[in-house]
């Protein structure tokens, strides 16, 4: 059995907390700067050179990228051999607080839907465990911002919807987000499982490197497809029409019911950040 | 691209005239930030037939919730919240006297109406570029709500904070025509 102190778990959420804020994953930055070398309407091509010349200020100066810091989505992946000393969500969520405190963090966080006082320390964590055999323990942290978490969906289709259903769906969810989102945008989709399986799935895709087609090749076509044809609809870096309007779409899927097809359609902006450690 | 057209704030009635749909502006001036808990206020306000905490006379709203400022800095990052959340407000606020409004993302019917019957504006920042944008936010000071941290209701002294018009004030939306002009050109080739 595995030891690990939770002062440890703090420490590196904090971490993460203010990196991820700051720091683009070099997928997302690398597309963005192959859709400024390819965007060929002018408005659209001189949005995408700001938008990269943002990221660029935000890692020398150690700012955010974006004012919208999120809600800290937090994904812990942590071996059945493994035991963490003290409590582990609480560890979790003082590193949050810490991160987005110590780090000039937006705190965005209500402690309840409908009274909507701010926690002021963007605290809870939205936590994601997954036990895993061995003695692994990683942690990623992944900033949610919400103009795009706005503009998900989630439907549960017939089977006789099929494939055909399922691109009308995301493509669907493309169009009714239009410009709200800050596209040029990522988009996530789960498909199968359980109503909240499906979302789960959805947010998951976002968190793989979009470089990465998913290793079934049907669904690494799907996603080539999908990312295609919502690039023909011409809403453009932040809707004012081009070629650019989503950088990938990452698709996970995993078993459901013989009487079910749920699809989920999780959207996330350019500013698509998630970092890991492992402990 | 149209050429760059560099705008003062507050925006006249007269002044906004000449902006049109597609524009790209530079705004220099005084603005105003608010985002949903803030317009909720200001319009209790109206609604109980009381004065505003700022002059909305001709003002310019920003729908910006910063991050805080570091040491030396006026601002943390500061690019635009999605518009929408505030189309319950704007009909109001255009009516009490602002005259421009900047965020991101679509309005509704109602407040585009607004807008063509009083004279009004609404710009588009770019979403996300939260790090660039606050270099043109030179000062920045608390009037009220102080209570609401990021969503507290700031002046902002900014100068040349780059824009373009989406709506006009004759209601020719730039999210329509840039995605049809886009579309039309690149059937041709
Ligand atoms: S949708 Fe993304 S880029 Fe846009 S404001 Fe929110 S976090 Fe920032």
């Amino acid at each position: 059995m595995r030891e690990i102190e939770s002062i440890k778990v703090t420490e590196t959420v904090r971490n993460l907390c203010i990196e991820a804020n700051s720091f683009l994953p070099g997928d997302i930055k690398g597309r963005i700067c192959d859709a400024c070398e390819n965007e060929p309407w002018p408005l659209a091509k001189s949005i995408l050179g700001i938008i990269k010349e943002n990221f660029e200020i935000a890692e020398e100066k150690h700012v955010p990228i974006c004012q919208d810091t999120g809600m800290a989505c937090v994904f812990i992946e942590m071996g059945q051999d493994v035991h963490v000393n003290g409590n582990l969500e609480d560890a979790i969520n003082k590193g949050v607080r810490r991160g987005y405190t110590e780090g000039y963090l937006r705190k965005s966080v209500v402690r309840d839907p409908l009274d909507r006082v701010n926690t002021k320390d963007n605290t809870p964590a939205m936590i994601y465990y997954s036990i895993v055999p061995g003695e692994t323990f990683k942690i990623t942290v992944a900033p949610k911002g919400f103009g795009s978490e706005n503009m998900s969906q989630l439907k549960m289709l017939k089977p006789s919807d099929g494939l055909e259903g399922v691109k009308d769906f995301v493509l669907r969810v493309i169009e009714d987000a239009g410009p709200n989102p800050c596209p040029p945008i990522v988009v996530g989709v789960g498909v199968g499982g359980t109503f909240d399986k499906a979302a789960f799935l959805a947010k998951k895709a976002l968190m793989r490197n979009t470089d990465e087609r998913n290793s079934n090749p049907f669904y690494a076509d799907l996603e080539t497809e999908l990312l295609e044809k919502i690039n023909k609809k011409g809403i453009g870096p932040q809707g004012v029409g081009g070629k650019t309007t989503a950088l990938a779409v990452n698709i996970e899927y995993m078993p459901t019911h013989i009487a079910g097809l749920p699809v989920a359609v999780n959207i996330n902006c350019h500013v698509t950040r998630h970092k890991s450690a492992e402990l | 691209m149209s050429e760059i057209k560099r705008i003062t704030a507050p925006l006249t009635k007269e002044a906004l005239k000449e902006l049109h749909s597609g524009d790209d502006v530079l705004i220099t001036g005084v603005i105003y930030t608010a985002r949903d808990a803030a317009h909720k206020r200001l319009c209790e306000l109206l609604a109980e037939g009381k004065e505003l905490p700022f002059p909305v006379k001709d003002s310019v709203i920003y729908y910006v919730g910063p991050t805080p400022a570091k040491e030396g800095q006026a601002i943390g990052s500061a690019g635009p919240t999605t518009s929408y959340r505030m189309d319950a407000y704007s009909p109001a606020m255009i009516e009490a006297g602002e005259t421009g409004m900047i965020g991101k993302g679509k309005r509704s019917p109602e407040v585009i109406e607004a807008m063509k019957k009083n004279g009004a504006v609404y710009f588009g920042a770019i979403g996300g570029a939260g790090a660039y944008l606050s270099r043109c936010i030179k000062k920045a000071e608390v009037v009220c709500y102080e209570d609401l941290g990021a969503e507290a209701l700031r002046r902002l002294e900014v100068v040349d904070f780059p824009a373009f018009v989406i709506i006009d004030s004759e209601g020719n939306n730039l999210y329509e025509t840039g995605r049809k002009a886009y579309l039309d050109s690149a059937e041709d080739k």
